[in-house]
């Protein structure tokens, strides 16, 4: 087992030079503030994330993480600064003032931080659902139950299942979402995600509320999905032992201002990072 | 033993508190005073049973039991029976055997109250999809209804279009209609919605209702011809019971358009919308097309039923769509269970029949209309028929299904 976790490490590490080698940028944001009134909730942050990376966004409660997914994401409008998510063939589109729907469909899925799933339909449907942005059919088709219609509705049903199945939660598609564990929540969260068919993957605190076991599973989950799908994954989470061991880079936000990046290595002994988790010692 | 002495206890207080009113009587004759101990006791009796019956339902809810139960083989086996495919093809051919022999056997009379309670049907299942599926709450749903009529009515009026080139315009109207509602409130939800929309309906209304030089105000519009059947002439029970089928066909046409709808890529997003709001924006779906397609189909439906109910009555007036009309169809919809096909048309069917036949209690009407409401929000708020799934065909399943059966 321990072994097992090493080697994935030292795959992992062989993976993140390799990227760094050839890093192309997935999503770059510059200058990014938010204000909410007299409130800045954000203050020019700057942040990238390469492909198939693995980012953390770490941070105080209340220093702007989940700010800063909203205004990324579209639900927020960015006061300044700009966000721009690059595509397969590295063009860069704005992503400013951009609804949440176009967002998705441009590349960028997310999961919430307090579990938000279609909660009376099966698990199956609400991985269907996030399929919606890649078909297209229409109220006609769906009327007139043509052959390309149907087709196209077998193969949400099958994606949707496969989907599932790397998640472990096949066996329960036909359940209601609302009669899943906390857990399984949160990993058919991600699989709702993932039909979206994203380059890049954001996470706000996927281990929360976890056991030690359950968060475990979770991070070789998250390794797993990236390996298979070739994304990148930015994640906000508190849980300091995951952050550290799968994250390639870390962010730290503090006041909603960005005070350190860098591996796992340098944000651990940063003292600025320090300063801001245990506070400053004014007799030292 | 605890409930019946409750029970008793409640008993026993009704019979005080009614006792100067039921119990005693003043004969002025022979200047005594009566005691009616005969009615107090069956008073007491009744009190006693319904306590007893509502302490006993209560108990079982609280418990968290249905109400009802069968007997362990008998429910399971029955929803055996219910769900297999074959009994749900014969019940659907017994239905409509039973619909299209109706004019034959039964009265001119009767046929007509089956049209009127086939319209509203239809609208309820119009409604179905704004409410059951989307959740957008709307009650000024028969301001719609009122949309296809008037079109219909004021066309043949002033331009003389028949009931066949109206049909689709009312429905394309009520279309209109619907968006140009839907786009004012795509910010709002819940109880906000409901609002402006019960707002919506009462304009329509007034208006119709005061713009006598266009709509004829509260006289309405007269003489609206049925629908012809090839330029013959048809009598007045030939025309009737042509409109029956009419409706009967535009029913059945409903029924599969939403059923199919419901299931569709379109049919997940409206529901999908009814979950969360914020959720579905970020799976990628453009809330606004959605919330906007759900108004329309919703409201598509009612000007059809508009049309046909100014061809069926020959007569409408803004009397016919009142607010209680809207919220009669919102009953049908959320006694039948939200978007739920079967139950919204069974709901329909008792909430509009079950007046006509029981005309002797046609002033308690009201009153156990809301005693079934209050009821049924507190012993079955899912509505009447609830949990209907969709089941999808699994290939990588259905795949391995069949390789256990070859080895």
């Amino acid at each position: 087992m321990n072994a097992g976790m090493n080697e994935t490490r030292q795959h992992d590490a062989t993976a993140a030079r390799l990227t760094a080698r050839t890093a192309r940028p997935v999503l770059e944001v510059r200058g990014l503030s938010k204000n909410f009134g007299g409130l800045r909730a954000l203050n020019d942050v700057d942040l990238s994330i390469n492909e198939q990376e693995i980012v953390a966004l770490i941070g105080p409660n209340g220093a702007g993480k989940t700010t800063f997914f909203n205004c990324i994401t579209g639900i927020y409008t960015p006061t300044e600064g700009s966000v721009e998510l690059y595509d397969a063939d590295g063009e860069p589109t704005r992503l400013n003032g951009r609804k949440p729907h176009e967002v998705t469909e441009l590349g960028m899925a997310r999961t919430f931080q307090n579990i938000r799933l279609f909660a009376d339909m099966t698990v199956l449907e609400n991985v269907m659902i996030g399929r919606h942005c890649r078909t297209r059919s229409g109220i006609l088709g769906a009327l007139l139950r043509d052959p390309a219609t149907r087709a196209e509705m077998q193969d949400t049903v099958d994606r949707s299942y496969a989907l599932l199945e790397s998640v472990h939660l096949a066996d329960v598609y036909n359940e209601k979402a609302r009669n899943l564990s906390y857990g399984a929540q949160r990993r058919l969260e991600i699989a709702r995600a993932m039909a979206t068919e994203p380059r890049l993957l954001l996470l706000d605190e996927p281990a929360a509320g976890m056991n030690p076991q359950e968060t475990l599973e979770l991070e070789a989950l998250v390794r797993d999905i990236r390996a298979r799908h070739k994304l990148s994954i930015m994640l906000i989470e508190h849980d300091m032992g995951m952050v550290m061991s799968m994250s390639d880079r870390i962010y730290v936000m503090e006041y909603g201002s960005r005070i350190a990046a860098g591996t796992p290595e340098e944000i651990r002994t940063n003292p600025l990072v320090i300063k801001a988790y245990l506070g400053e010692d004014e007799h030292a | 033993m605890q409930r019946l002495i409750k029970s008793a206890l409640v008993a026993l207080w009704f019979v005080v508190l009614t006792f100067p009113i039921m119990g005693i009587k003043i004969n002025t004759v022979t200047h005594s005073v009566d005691l009616r101990s005969d009615r107090m006791l069956m008073l007491a009796l009744g009190i006693f049973i319904l306590a007893a019956v509502w302490d006993w339902a209560f108990s079982r809810k609280s418990r968290g039991l249905p109400v009802i139960s069968l007997p362990q083989g008998l429910g399971s086996s029955l929803a055996r029976f219910c769900g297999s495919a074959s009994v749900r093809r014969g019940s659907a051919c017994a239905v409509l055997a039973g619909l299209i022999v109706m004019p034959w056997v039964s009265s001119l009379y009767q046929t007509n109250i089956m049209t009127s309670a086939l319209l509203y049907i239809m609208l309820a299942l119009g409604l179905n999809i704004v409410v059951g599926l989307a959740g957008q709450l709307v009650l000024g749903y028969a301001a719609f209804y009122a949309v296809g009529a008037y079109t219909y009515g004021l066309l043949y009026q002033y331009f003389g279009l028949g009931f066949w080139a109206c049909l689709p315009l009312g429905g394309a109207m009520a279309v209109f209609f619907g968006l140009v509602l839907g786009f004012p409130v795509l910010r709002l939800r819940g109880d906000y919605l409901a609002i402006v929309t019960l707002g919506f309906g009462e304009i329509v209304r007034l208006t119709l209702q005061n713009w006598s030089t266009v709509t004829g105000g509260p006289r309405g519009v007269s003489n609206i011809p049925r629908p012809g059947l090839f330029g013959m002439d048809l009598t007045l029970e030939m025309s009737s019971t042509y409109l029956y089928y009419l409706v009967v066909a535009a029913v059945i046409i409903t029924i599969i358009v939403i059923s199919r709808l419901k299931n569709s890529r379109v049919g997940l997003a409206l529901q999908a919308l009814r979950e969360d709001e914020i959720a579905c924006e970020a799976m990628g779906i453009n809330l606004t097309r959605v919330k906007l397609s759900a108004f329309a189909l919703g409201s598509c439906w009612a000007g059809f039923a508009g049309v046909i109910f100014a061809a069926k009555t020959t007569f409408i007036n803004p009397a016919s769509f009142t607010f209680m009309d809207s919220a009669m169809i919102l009953s049908m919809v959320v006694l039948g269970g939200m978007g739920s096909i079967t139950g919204v048309v069974i709901a329909a069917v008792i909430l509009i029949l079950a007046p006509e036949y029981l005309r002797a209690f046609s002033e308690y009407r009201m009153l156990i209309f809301g005693m079934i409401m209050v009821l049924m929000m507190i012993f079955r708020p899912q509505g009447l028929v609830s949990g209907e799934r969709a089941t999808y065909r699994i290939s990588a399943l259905e795949g391995r299904a069949g390789k256990g059966e070859g080895a």
